[in-house]
Parts: C-alpha cells; structure tokens; sequence
C-alpha cells in the first residue's frame, strides 16, 4: 500500500517512464517466450488436447483464413460440447503463417517446441504447406493439411503429413473431364495462371479430357501480375466449344467482365473453378456474363433443393446462411467449397485419437497408424460435404466433387461425380517409410 | 578491442544453444542463415551505399543453384552447394555489370526489374522449379559424411560456422584498403574517384561479394531447412534484409544479426498477442526510425561503444 503512493509522489521522468515500460515489456515478453507449460502442472489425462492451427490470417490466403479459423472453432466447439476427445477438452492453439513457407515452417516449430501441441493441422495453400512438412516431418508432429493440392498423395513429402479431409487437386480435375466431353463439347481452350496451380490444371485435365475423348484446342498461361485480359482473348480459336478457366486470381471481376465484353452473346460454354471466386458474392455486378456457365464446388455454397441434415447442422454451426454468406453479414462470404475440409479433418484427428488410445506426444506414431487404417468415411455430421474413402497408403482423401451450373446469381446443382471417377493410381506408399 | 567483440559474438552464440530452449535453438539456427544474407546485404548498402531492391535475387540463384542440382541431377549436397555460389556469384556479377550503369533511383528500379524478372522466370519454369509451389529437398540429400543436417544440432552449427564464416570475412574485409574505399564510395563517390579509386571497379565487386554472400544465405537455407520455393524471389523477400540492416545498424559488423534477430522475434512474439501483429511491427519500425534512425548497433556506437565496427 505505502508503495503505491510513494509511486505518486515520484516525479516520473522520461528514464524512468522509460525503464518501467521496458521493464514491462519484459515481464510481457517472457511470458510469451517460456513455454506453455502452465497447463501441464494438472494431469496429463485431463489436460487439453492442443492442436496448432496454423491459419492464413494475412497474406494472398486471408479471406480462406478467416473461414478456415471459424469453421475449425465451430469444429472444435463441437467436439468439446460432446465430451471432447478421450475425455480431455480440445483447444485449437492458433498462430498467422502470413501464407509464407518460411513463416509456415517457423509457426510450426513453435507447435512442436514452445506451444507443447499435439498436432498440426488447417494449412490451405501448397508453397505454405510443402515449405512446412519438411519441418513436421524432422519434428514428428503430425501435419493435417487442408490444402487441396497434390504434393501429397504426389509422394514429395512424409509420413507425418496427410490430408484426410479434402480431395486434392488432380482427383477434381481428372473427375470434371468425363461430365465436360459428355455435356459441354470436346473442344476446349484452357485459361490457366501460369504458375503451379494452373499448371496442374493444364497437365492433369489436359490428359483426362483426351481420355475421354474430347480436344484440347489452345492452352493459355495468364502471368500471375496480369491484370487485364483483353489481349489473350484472341488467342481462343472460334471453333472453340468449352472455355475453361481456373483461378485467374484477384483480378478476376475484370476477367469475367472483359470475356463479357469480347464474346457479348455468342460466347461457347464455360466452365470454371470456383477458387478465384470463393468469397466473392456470385451475384455481384460484373458477373452476370457467368449466368448459365458450369463451376466446380468443392461443396455447394448455395443450400441445395436435396440438401443433407449433415449440411444444415454443418452449416448452421460455422454461421453460414442459405446463399453461403455469413449469418450475421450477407455481404461477407464463405469460401464454402473448401473450409468443410477443416471440420472434416478435425474430426478425423478426434476419431484417429480415440481408435489410437493417444495419450500424448509419444502416441504420435500409433495416431498415424490409425488414420492410415480409415478408409471409408460415410456422410454424416462428421462428414458433411459427403462420404469419402480415404487411401492410407498415399495420405489422401477422395470424394464427391459438385458441378453446379450459375443461374440467376445462384449456384445450382447440376451433377455430382462419384468417388471412383476422382481415383488415379497411388503414386507413393508412406506407410513405407519409418517413423 | 574489435577482435574481443567478434570472438565475444561468436561465442554467445555458440553457448546459446546449451542454454535456450529447443524452439529458440531452431529460431536462432534460422536467424543465423537469414543473418548471412543481412551480412551480404549490409555490405552493398552499409558500406558501399547502393541501395538494392532486389537481392532476392540473389538469394534464390543460390537456393535453386543448390536445390535444383540435388533435385534433378543427383549431385551431392558439397558439390550442389559450390554450384549455389557460383550460380549466386555469376548472377550478382551480371546484374551488378549492368545495373552499375545505374545509381541512385534508377539503381533502385533496375535491380529491383530484375529480381521482379528473375522471380517471374522461376514461375514460368515450373515443370523444374515447381514455380511458386516449389519442392522439399528430402532427408536423404541432406546427408554429408553421415552427418544428417536435418537434425536440430547439426543445422544448428551448420548455420553457425557459415555465418561465422560471412561475418568474419566482412568484418576483415572492411579492415582492408578495399573496405575503406567502399566506405570512401558511401561518403562521396566523386571524392574517391577524384582520388584515383577505380569506383566502378570496387561497387562491381562489392555487388558481387554481397550477392554471393547473399546467395551462400539462399543454398543453406534450402539446404538445412529442405525447401525451395519462388517466393523467395519474391519482392518482399528484396525488401526484408533491408529492413533487418536498418532496423540492427546499416554500416556495423553486429548490426545484420541483431537486425535479423529483432525482426524475428517482433514478429514471432507479438503474434502470441494480436492478430495485427504487422502493424505492432510496423510501429516498433516506426519508432525505431525516428528514435534510432541508426539502428541499434548504429545508436549502441553512438551512445556507448564509439569503437563498434
């Protein structure tokens, strides 16, 4: 007491000002630096499940981060509302990568060696993930990505990376060639960005269409600092019978209005990925020149006329209303056709744990194990976006993919692939290499 | 007195790693690396007084000039990382020919055009570089001599003696008549060459000493941390040893480390408490510009050790 007025009368100079913030600055510091160990002092059977959720917060991947955070803490709530996972409470220990490789690596380290978490999981865009999974694999810290690309089940990483909860790239591909040749034409010209997404999209659709019969008339890289369009419309030859573009980035308004421009109404039929505009309101002006195109979805955004209890529970736990828009802002949208893969995969780690018995860090190797002996997952409240089999050889998940057709500023269900049209050969055995 | 400095640096840095945690041993591993690459930096900007936005650049011709040798050809990690200098070595030599007809502003936008083309031709080659994706460089090549450098004490004195090695060289080569002419560049260039220095001579192989350096820092990042991707060619990646031989004193043998460090741990640490952590960094540069427009070796000198190299 006789200390606090003291301080009072002391005549506060700027040294001192100085010292007393630098002095608390510290105290703050070294709270942040020396290990989460706080929660360990109780019982280990008690204590929380940690999982790092490493989350695109800022950089090229916010607007998924954001729904990613709030689909895995809707996940998690879930989980812990239903007793947790073998009876201890999950806590989703989350940390910005900036959608950096080199941040991505650095925050999972912090996983494994300051935040004391049992696992990894949530990272969405592949240089994030590749540029991590070494690290994971050094850390033995299972890594759960939810990324969509193939550098998994490509074989290029490691044993303690996997995706469970969504399909990767060149499953979705190679599924929309068959419903393309059969319904659309067999001439395609492809608009692609001309890095390693894009070219993914040339390489593994490229040979699937020609499977199926169809042309792949003129392939046309876009540079990824394009910004206008016009000039590589030309090079679409006129016998040209589908368009399909994939992830023209955040110009894509300007790409969709100058197509609408250079074709006005006699334009061939289009399909699109729905990656460029997740997050980006379908009725919005400038769009309406994709009114009757075709759009891989990952999941549906827009509630469906044969939609699943699975979804509405789903959907009603994230936030998310009818047009796929936040329930407490119609203007902020959902990247719905890829955050179900968060909830997915979280309650594949709940069920890996469970069948595993883990009870800590030294149950890795056996939760590994366990996920790697899934294989079908039905659609259910666990699995909303629809049932899956899961390859515990190559790490990957396969699903249904959706084809909707745009209509009236909606998305609109058109055809949904079966899980063996999205099936290649493995390409990797991880259950070969050691622990 | 200076002697006493560097092997005082030299040896915290060794004890550190008995003394910290396993995170901060990782962290301060990965400082190391990237501090190489403020070192190289530092040289050009701190001493010769060219300031370059694009040694990212330079970075990445030694990242790919290790990883895609290793990637494609099989060679070994010692001969992949000799070709990671000398791809870095060979690129900052051209650059450094052609953008030396530069100075100033111009010197800005012609190195930074180049690291934006070099960036964009890593993308365009993608079916080698996997563009912006880029690849692991697996455990397995990542082995000299049985020595696994994946493991966190090998990497960890891997990044030492490497960075020793950087901050040696540079801490002797501006000791020389060489150094003191780049200082003499920094301060007036029409003086030095007045004096009969041959100044493009000198900028050129300062550019080539940085961009090599700063090339040694890309091969052993990818080397000990298994990664190479294009984002290292990005901007942002030009921008940052500048930012880090601001923030620890452009122009001090320390400055690069302490620059790198802080940068680091702002970021990592302020983290732990805001989302918007980029604008508590973004306010520590702001303060430290108007309150240590020097940096902080730069203010250690002006303030205590008058004598701080």
């Amino acid at each position: 007491m006789s200390k606090t007025i003291n301080l009072h009368h002391q005549s506060w100079s700027r040294r001192k000002a100085i010292k007393t913030i630098a002095g608390a600055s510290a105290a703050v510091t070294a709270s942040a630096t020396i290990p989460d160990v706080m929660g360990y002092a109780q019982s280990q059977s008690s204590a929380p499940i940690r999982i790092g959720f490493q989350v695109h917060r800022t950089g090229i991947g916010a607007a998924y981060g954001r729904w990613y955070d709030r689909t895995s803490q809707a996940a998690v709530k879930r989980i812990n509302d239903s007793g947790g996972i073998n009876g201890r409470p999950v806590e989703l220990v989350a940390e910005d990568d900036g959608t950096d490789p080199k941040r991505g690596a650095e925050v999972l380290e912090k996983f494994a060696t300051q935040k004391n978490c049992d696992v990894a999981f949530g990272t969405l865009f592949s240089h994030v993930v590749i540029g991590s999974a070494p690290r994971a694999g050094e850390l033995k810290l299972p890594y759960f990505v939810v990324s969509e690309g193939h550098h998994v089940a490509s074989g290029i990483l490691n044993r303690y990376t996997l995706q469970p909860g969504i399909t990767d790239v060149k499953s979705q591909v190679e599924a929309m060639a068959p419903f393309i040749a059969e319904n659309l034409g067999k001439k395609v010209a492809m608009v692609f960005p001309d890095f390693a997404f894009g070219h993914d999209h040339r390489d593994y659709f490229s040979a699937a269409f020609e499977k199926n019969g169809g042309k792949i008339n003129a392939l046309i890289a876009i540079p990824p600092t394009e910004t206008s369009f016009t000039k590589y419309f030309p090079k679409i030859p006129q016998d040209t019978e589908i368009l399909y573009h994939v992830m023209v980035g955040p110009a894509v308004l300007t790409f969709v209005k100058e197509l609408g421009e250079f074709f006005g109404s006699r334009r061939p039929e289009m399909f699109g990925f729905i990656d460029s505009l997740e997050a980006v309101d379908i009725a919005s002006p400038g769009l309406e020149f994709l009114d009757g195109t075709y759009m891989w979805e990952g999941n549906p955004r827009y509630v469906q006329s044969n939609q699943s209890s699975h979804d509405k529970l789903y959907r009603q736990a994230v936030g998310v209303d009818s047009n796929g828009a936040s329930i407490s802002d119609s203007k902020d949208v959902s990247t719905y056709a890829h955050m179900f893969g968060c909830w997915e995969t979280l309650n594949i780690i709940k069920a890996g744990m469970e069948d595993s018995g883990y009870r800590g860090p030294e149950d890795r190797a056996k939760l590994i194990e366990a996920v790697e002996a899934m294989s079908a997952m039905p659609l259910s409240d666990d699995h909303p976006q629809g049932s899956k089999i899961f390859n515990g050889k190559t790490h990957q998940t396969f699903g249904h993919q959706y084809i909707t057709r745009v209509s009236e500023g909606k998305l609109v269900l058109a055809h949904t692939t079966s899980i063996e049209d999205t099936f290649y050969p493995d390409e990797v055995d991880y259950t070969t290499q050691s622990f | 007195m200076t002697k006493s400095l560097h092997i005082s640096v030299l040896t915290s840095l060794v004890l550190l790693f008995f003394v910290v945690s396993d995170y901060h041993d990782g962290n301060l591993a990965r400082i190391m690396v990237l501090a190489i690459y403020a070192v190289g930096y530092n040289l050009l900007f701190g001493y010769t007084g060219l300031l370059s936005l694009g040694h990212a650049l330079f970075f990445a011709a030694g990242m790919y000039g290790l990883a895609l040798p290793i990637q494609h050809l099989g060679v070994s990690p010692i001969e992949a990382f000799a070709m990671g200098l000398a791809s870095a070595a060979t690129v900052s030599l051209v650059i450094g020919f052609l953008a030396l007809r530069t100075t100033g502003a111009a010197f800005m936008i012609v190195t930074l055009m180049f690291a934006q083309a070099g960036f964009l031709a890593l993308l365009y080659f993608g079916q080698w570089t996997r563009g912006d994706e880029g690849f692991v460089i697996q455990q397995a090549d990542r082995i000299i001599a049985g020595i696994d450098f994946s493991q966190s004490t090998e990497r960890y004195f891997a990044a030492f003696v490497l960075f020793a090695v950087a901050y040696l060289l540079i801490a002797w080569l501006i000791s020389t008549p060489f150094g003191k002419c780049l200082i003499a560049i920094r301060e007036n260039e029409e003086r030095a060459q007045m004096l009969g220095y041959d100044v493009h001579r000198h900028k050129l192989l300062a550019m080539l000493v940085s961009g090599t350096l700063s090339g040694a820092s890309g091969a052993a990042y990818a080397f000990l941390f298994g990664y190479a991707g294009a984002t290292f060619a990005s901007v942002q990646y030009s921008i940052l040893p500048l930012l880090w031989v601001l923030l620890g004193g452009a122009g001090t043998t320390i400055g690069p480390l302490i620059g790198t460090a802080f940068a680091f741990y702002l970021i990592d640490i302020s983290s732990h408490f805001t989302t918007a952590h980029l604008l508590v960094v973004g306010l520590a540069i702001v303060l430290l510009t108007l309150f240590a427009p020097q940096g902080l070796a730069g203010e250690i000198r002006n303030r205590l050790i008058s004598w701080l190299p």
